[in-house]
Order: structure tokens, then sequence, then C-alpha cells
């Protein structure tokens, strides 16, 4: 097993928890270690363009909040108290601008925070900025944002994944202790597992998308872009809540997270589902992945080949519900009550036509679309009615696996980073890059990407998916295995 | 699957609120056909019988309290307006 060179000595590549240690042995304070983040994002991110904006003044006055807590006063420090934490640019920030990389949002400067934002501030956290994304986080390689795409820390010439591209890449690059992203197909799972991080998208409902940019509002789901899966843990414990303001919102039914974190998984059963390990994944991501099927296997856990017939149908499934949600959402975007506007000279109907044709993106125009077409009188039951009830069988050929295992393990993406550019021009082979996030999606359900190794010296992920409200155990099978490998401890050489 | 038409893609567009250019009609053509040829693979599923799925979550309607909450101010909402006049958002005449 190949280990690379760490440098633990470095605190911009450390995990969270092991920062905070630091912060209160008073060994570093919070103040000093924003000022460096903040360093350190000016030094390496005209490389990467992982952040859209530095909070500068307020992470500063958060840090210093967060120092006197941490020296007694105020509310009861958290994990998160003192921690650089990056949040992905379609979540809401109270004063500063929030464009979910969009040009019709340019401006834009929302008067609340998002939930989660509230939650990161209660528990301390000190939010250094905004992530780079695909333009309303539709995308899987982050080259869809009007701001410009992201570089992979590990390879610069290849795409991070996306759409939560920024957040991983900021974090596999010691530019925050950990981020936020959002996943609607994949969008945190996908670029975790290309950048070498770890990413986790909870059980649909646990986080509240109270101020979340919406998507796919069936699909959108808010989680966590960490170092290691301890951090995962820690930070969901600080978002996760039910919320009057999102009534798709749930309260978990376990007190922690990480409350069955441990080091062995005597006993745990495992199925591999043999669709994810067919068409066009890369051999050095399958030999990745089958070493990591002997790991766990080491540690106790029983490995059994499944299958889930289905598996297919899911991308089929999601490129009908996705866009048509999508369709209804964006609309409220006319150029009249927020963001940016066409030239003057035009009528009220031709406005809003000419401003939405102008500062949509490819992408999200090729999506409403789409969406459009598969609502429209006449194709509904053929396409989203369709959709909606495949969605059904989906879900039943999850359940029915969770009878007899108590997690799935897949790769988390067919290949590894791809060069950017290269699937630009072909929107389904782009697509295809979610292809074992999808389902997860679909069924609502809770599933993790860690770090699993290397192929052409490129990151390669671990997806572990749960039942509904398996979190926890999601989590225990992603810490087990992480603990006995070291691959989390290396980072890209930036 | 048959390809679409133009005239269809600016069907489609003008449902969506959107102008595109020719140029524009001419590549989503192309790539709408091609994307809704790959989800056809869905009509070969027998869904007879089977119910929609429209959250993926078992949720019920909760209603909260009726206590009345501090709304946004005025000027808070009106800031982000691309057009303003006075109190008002300003918008284009509808009817000439």
């Amino acid at each position: 097993m190949v280990t690379r060179v760490s440098r633990p000595s470095d605190i911009h590549f450390l995990p969270a928890h092991e920062i905070r240690k630091m912060l209160d042995s008073r060994d570093l304070s919070s103040a000093e270690l924003a000022r460096s983040t903040l360093a350190r994002i000016a030094e390496v991110d005209e490389e990467l363009n992982a952040v859209l904006k530095t909070i500068e003044d307020g992470a500063l006055a958060m840090a210093d909040e967060a120092d006197m807590r941490l020296r007694g006063s105020g509310p009861e420090p958290g994990p998160l108290t003192g921690i650089p934490v990056l949040v992905k640019d379609n979540m809401s920030t109270a004063g500063t601008e929030t464009t979910a990389a969009s040009k019709i949002l340019s401006g834009y400067v929302p008067p609340f925070d998002a939930e989660v934002v509230s939650r990161l501030k209660d528990a301390g956290a000190v939010i250094v900025g905004k992530g780079n994304l695909d333009e309303f986080a539709m995308g899987s390689s982050n080259e869809h944002s009007a701001f410009g795409h992201v570089n992979n820390p590990w390879d610069t010439s290849r795409v991070p994944g996306g759409s939560s591209g920024g957040a991983a890449a900021a974090v596999a690059a010691g530019e925050c202790a950990a981020a936020l992203g959002s996943d609607t197909g994949g969008s945190i799972r996908q670029p975790a597992a290309l950048c070498g991080v770890v990413g986790m998208k909870p059980t649909y409902g646990l986080v509240s998308r109270y101020g979340l940019i919406a998507f796919a509002s069936s699909l959108d789901q808010i989680g966590p872009i960490t170092r290691d899966v301890r951090d995962c843990a820690d930070v969901l414990n600080a978002i996760a809540s039910h919320d009057s303001k999102d009534s798709t919102s749930v309260a978990a039914p376990f007190e922690d997270f990480g409350e069955k974190l441990s080091n062995d998984l005597d006993g745990m059963r495992l199925g591999v589902p043999q669709e994810y390990l067919v068409e066009g994944i890369e051999p050095g991501v399958r030999s990745a992945f089958e070493e990591s099927l002997e790991v766990l296997r080491s540690l106790g856990a029983t490995i059994e080949e499944t299958s889930l017939p289905l598996t297919d149908q899911a991308l089929a499934v999601y490129y009908i519900i996705a866009p048509s949600e999508a369709s209804a959402n964006l609309s409220r975007y006319d150029g009249v009550k927020y963001g940016s506007a066409a030239d003057d000279g035009l009528n009220a109907a031709e406005f809003s036509q000419h401003t939405r044709g102008e500062m949509f993106g490819d992408e999200v125009k090729r999506r409403i679309l789409i969406g459009t077409y598969a609502l429209s009188a006449g194709y509904y039951d053929a396409y989203y009615k369709k959709a909606q009830q495949v969605r059904t069988l989906i879900r039943q050929e999850f359940t029915e696996a969770f009878t007899r295992f108590d997690a799935l393990v897949t790769p988390t993406s067919p290949s590894i980073a791809f060069k950017t550019g290269a699937r630009m021009n072909d929107p389904l082979q782009m697509y295809l890059a979610d292809v074992c996030t999808i389902p997860v999606n679909i069924a609502g359900l809770p599933g993790i990407s860690v770090p699993a190794g290397f192929s052409e010296e490129m990151p390669v992920g671990l997806q572990v998916i749960g039942p509904q409200f398996g979190d926890p155990t999601v989590l225990q099978v992603a810490h087990a295995y992480e603990q006995a490998t070291d691959w989390h401890r290396t980072h890209p050489p930036i | 699957m048959e390809s679409l038409t133009d005239d269809e893609v600016r069907y489609v567009a003008r449902l969506a609120n959107l102008h595109l250019t020719d140029e524009e009609v001419g590549k989503y053509r192309d790539q709408l056909t091609g994307i809704l040829a790959h989800v056809q693979s869905l009509q070969e599923i027998d869904t007879s019988g089977v119910e929609p799925t429209g959250h993926a979550t078992e949720s019920t309607t909760v209603l909260r309290g009726d206590a009345s909450e501090q709304p946004l101010e005025r000027e808070e909402v009106l800031g982000n307006a691309p057009a303003v006049s006075g109190e008002f958002i300003r918008v284009r005449a509808v009817l000439d």
C-alpha cells in the first residue's frame, strides 16, 4: 500500500478535531488560525479558483468571539468553535453576496442567513468565505461556474468534480478545515472522491434547506466536506435539525451522528451491488475498490455480492426529475426582484426572456428546457410521472437490500478526475460521472465518500450507502475503514 | 424516438420564459434529442399500479404555532431589486 509523505505539523492539513486540541491547549488562537487560513487562500487560490469570495472582517470578528468562548466567556465551546469553514456559494449568507455561481444573481446580497449558516455561527465556526460551484449546482466538474472553473489541487489540469468542486478543492488544499456542500445527485460525494477528502450526503430531511438556493427540492441536501470522518460527524451534529422554516426537515432519530464510530466492523454485513462495477469503470478505480473490500473484510465485516437491477435507470429518473424541479425553482429569476437584469428598452415579456437568456449559462438553460419539456402538456405522464413511479421501484429495491445488509459499498465515481474541457461538449458523458451517486438521492439515503487510494496518482473514493436514518452506521463503516488506512492523511503537493 | 424540431425547441423555450438565439435553438435541439432518447429506457419498465414518489422520506404536514414573527425590513428587500421607485420595485409596463 502506498503511503504518501505527509506534513502533520502543517496546521492547514490537520483535521478540525486535532486543530481544536491545539486551540484548547492555547498553542494556537482562533484569530491566528483565521489570519493564517486567509493567507493560505491568498497564496494558493489564484491557481485553484476554489473560493469565490473571502469574508475577511467577518471571519476575524468570529475568530475573536471564538477565542472568548474558548477562554470561558459566553456559551460553552463545541467541536467547531474557532474552526475555519468554507460555505458553498448557494447557501445564503446575510450581508455577503451569494451568487450560486450565476450571473443572474450577481450582486445579490441576502438579507438573512441560511439555517445551516446560523447553526455554524452558533457552534462558533469561523466562516472564511464562499466556495465556487457549478452554476446553481448543476454540473459534475465545476466547469459550469459563471466565475471561472476550479482546478483540482492534485493536478491543476484536471477538474475537481462538481458541483461542490470549490468546497472539496479548498478542503484538500488547506484553504479551510471543513466546508459545507450540497448534494442533489452526487455533488458532495463525487468532488470529495476526486479531491481525496471526506464528503457526506445525510438522509434527506436531516439538514434544513432553508436559505439553500433551490435546484431540485426533492433531492437537494446539504452536508459536510471534511478531512476525516470524525470531523464529518462533528459538522453534521452542528448543522442537522428539524427547522420550522423547512417543512421537509425532520429531527434525527438518534442523539449523535458519531455514536457508532469505532475501529472494528465485527458482524457488519456489507453488500456490493454488481451494477456499480460494470460499464465504464476505470481499471485503477476498480482495483482500488477491490483493495478496500479486503481492508473492510480484515476489520470483521462480511462482504457479499448483491444486485440492484434498476441502478441503470436511476440516471434516467434523475435527468427527468431534477430538471423538472429545477425549471420550476428557477422560474423566479426574472430580473425584477433581485440579481442582474437585461438592458432597458424591452417590454415586460421580452425583458424577462432576455434577462434569463443572457444571464443563465449553457447547462442551466439545457436543464430548464429538458424540465419544461418533461412537464409540458401531453408529456407529463410519459416523463415526470413515469420517473416518479420508477423512483418508487428504486426505493423498494434499496429497502429490500437493507433487509439483508447493514450498508452497501461501491466506488464513488467510475473514473478519476478528468481533464478540464474533456467532457464539456458531451452533456450525456458528463452526466455519467454521477452514475454511482445518483441512486442515493433518488431514494433519499445517506451516503459518504472516503479517500480509498490512488489511480494514476489521482485520488479515488469509496462510497458507503445506508438505509434512511442509518447515518451513524454509514459513518461507522467509513470511520473504521479510514482508521485502518493512511489515505486521509495524504494531501496534494500544492 | 424522432428528433425534436426547431419549432418544438422554440415552443418549450417560450414556455420556459427563455430567449434563445438561432444558434442555441440548433444546439439544444440536438442535445435534447439525445438526452430524451437516453431517458426513453424508462418506458420499458412496467409501472402499472405503482404509486409515484414525490419525496423519498415519509413526511406529514406540520403546522407551526400561530405566532407573529418579525418580517424583513422593506429597505433590505428593496436593496436587491435592480430597479426601484420609492417604496416599490419598478417593473416594465405590462399593458401598452
